[in-house]
């Protein structure tokens, strides 16, 4: 039988997410031996001409991770768009934006004056700034535009599944194996597959929940946290609520919250509006009837980064995913 | 501005603000007509989704009316819509938005006069903040529509 063809594109990434895919230790050789790869920059020497040289549909399935951010980026995601039978959205930073996705928060100005002119150690008088098409000795040099937004891969091409994780745990990423096995018989998963749990994290969470009321928000390192207990009853923000499971609780496992890297559950659109609720619904709960107006809002101020920590992995995907500047 | 005439999306519970706008309406009270109405089981029942929803998709302004603490048909829902505006408005002050667009406030249903008071100096507020700025850009509805597609595909089909 015919080997499938896999490519794995990058956008704006940590590569973390090709660590993950090696990160499946000897399964790796199972994945090797079901599929030839064509494309994967990060781990072997591939050129970008290699991919530009496939013909329409004949890649199999590919997967692109990271945020796009870059005209690069963008071509690059189109490319994998037409090359491929089959597209996944591979990680947070693809099915939903991600880290780099809080690049919303600011400007491409705001960026370039950063670091091209206000860091002290930086001297600048002239602000030069990277620009797309130089000449230069009577060369044209070029550049890969910076836009003004960071965003995910179903916001500038078809998307057919998603696996996300940051990074996607090595569990998930093996359930790829069988379904690249049932890809071999030309039958395809549905569209808009998401490889996880369809519950919160909360269904998979093995801590204890007795008294869904707190008075107060902790940060993780002022705490000892008890170890049977749920983590938000104890006053510490945990993203649970919101977030899809499948990854196994491993940051609970480990006593940390949840950071919602899995993304909203399936029939949520906006993972920040639900932890609002799940917020709302516990903290300061007790002796509302006595609270003030000014009390709710120093319980709220608690919260000291609410996009930071209720949009971590999901900014560019959100009802309203962009900074308003007004310059 | 002169001839900004603002949108305004309003949420109301049916027990206290939407009887209340009732009563508005059958006592003949003139206020102006720029807020469209939505009428809530109990205002602690409005997601936070559908305020954000409301901005990002161009409205100026989303009222909130609910019943006097203590007085909510559901024991407490008007204590929980209270915790929700609280964290909507800093999580709108740190996206550049300004905090005063979306207003909660307490009409009972025999408040009549009172409703038709909260929502003029609302409008007034809203008019003097100018348009929302997220409204028109055609780039949003682009993605708008690139995030129901996401988020259809996004259900188990």
């Amino acid at each position: 039988m015919r080997k499938l063809k896999l490519a794995i594109g990058l956008g704006s990434t940590c590569a973390g997410c090709d660590i993950a895919i090696l990160d499946l230790n000897e399964k790796i050789l199972d994945l090797a031996a079901a599929v030839e790869i064509v494309f994967w920059p990060t781990a072997m020497d591939f050129k970008l001409k290699e991919l530009e040289e496939f013909g329409e549909g004949e890649i199999d399935l590919g997967l692109y991770h990271g945020t796009i951010r870059t005209s690069a980026q963008e071509h690059i995601a189109h490319l994998l768009r037409e090359k491929s039978k089959a597209l996944m959205a591979f990680g947070s930073c693809a099915c939903f934006g991600g880290i780099p996705g809080l690049c919303n928060l600011t400007s491409k100005e705001a960026i370039f004056e950063t670091v091209y002119r206000d860091t002290p150690s930086t001297v600048n008088p002239d602000f030069t700034v990277p620009k797309t098409e130089v000449k230069e000795g009577g060369y044209l040099l070029t550049l890969p535009e910076l836009y003004q937004e960071g965003k995910a891969l179903p916001q500038v091409v078809d998307v057919d599944y998603y696996l996300p994780g940051c990074p996607p745990v090595v569990e998930l990423i093996e359930k790829l194996l069988p379904i690249i096995e049932l890809m071999k018989t030309g039958e395809l998963p549905p569209k808009g597959t998401v490889i996880a749990s369809d519950k919160t994290l909360c269904e998979e969470c093995p801590l204890t929940r007795e008294n869904k009321m707190i008075s107060q928000i902790v940060r993780p390192h002022q705490v000892i946290p008890d170890p049977q207990r749920c983590l938000l009853e104890q006053g510490i923000l945990c993203m649970g609520p919101a977030t899809r499971g499948g990854c196994g609780a491993r940051c609970i496992k480990a006593l940390m919250p949840c950071r919602g890297c899995m993304g909203p559950t399936a029939e949520v659109e906006d993972q920040g509006a639900k932890m609002i609720s799940a917020i709302a619904s516990i903290l300061g709960v007790e002796d509302e009837k006595k609270l003030s107006e000014e009390d709710v809002e120093k319980l709220m101020n608690q919260i000291k980064d609410p996009v930071g920590t209720f949009y971590r992995f999901t900014l560019p995907m959100a009802l309203i995913n962009k900074r308003v500047i007004k310059r | 501005m002169e001839d900004f005439d603002p949108r305004i999306i309003g949420f109301c519970c049916n027990w206290c603000a939407y009887a209340g706008a009732d009563l508005a309406g059958i006592s003949r009270i003139q206020y102006p007509p720029n807020l469209r109405m939505i009428r809530v089981m109990c205002s602690g029942a409005i997601d936070p989704e559908h305020i954000l929803n409301a901005l990002s998709m161009g409205a100026d302004g989303v009222f909130i009316g609910g019943c006097h603490p203590g007085d909510c048909h559901y024991m407490a829902g008007n204590y929980k819509i209270r915790r929700k505006v609280a964290l909507i408005k800093r999580l709108l002050s740190q996206m550049g938005l300004e905090p005063q667009r979306v207003r909660l406030e307490w009409v009972s249903a025999a408040e009549g006069q009172r409703f038709a008071q909260v929502v003029t100096d609302f409008i007034e507020e809203v008019k003097e903040l100018g348009p929302n700025p997220l409204k028109g850009k055609g780039v949003r509805r682009e993605e708008t529509k690139a995030r129901n597609r996401a988020r259809l595909h996004m259900r188990r089909v």
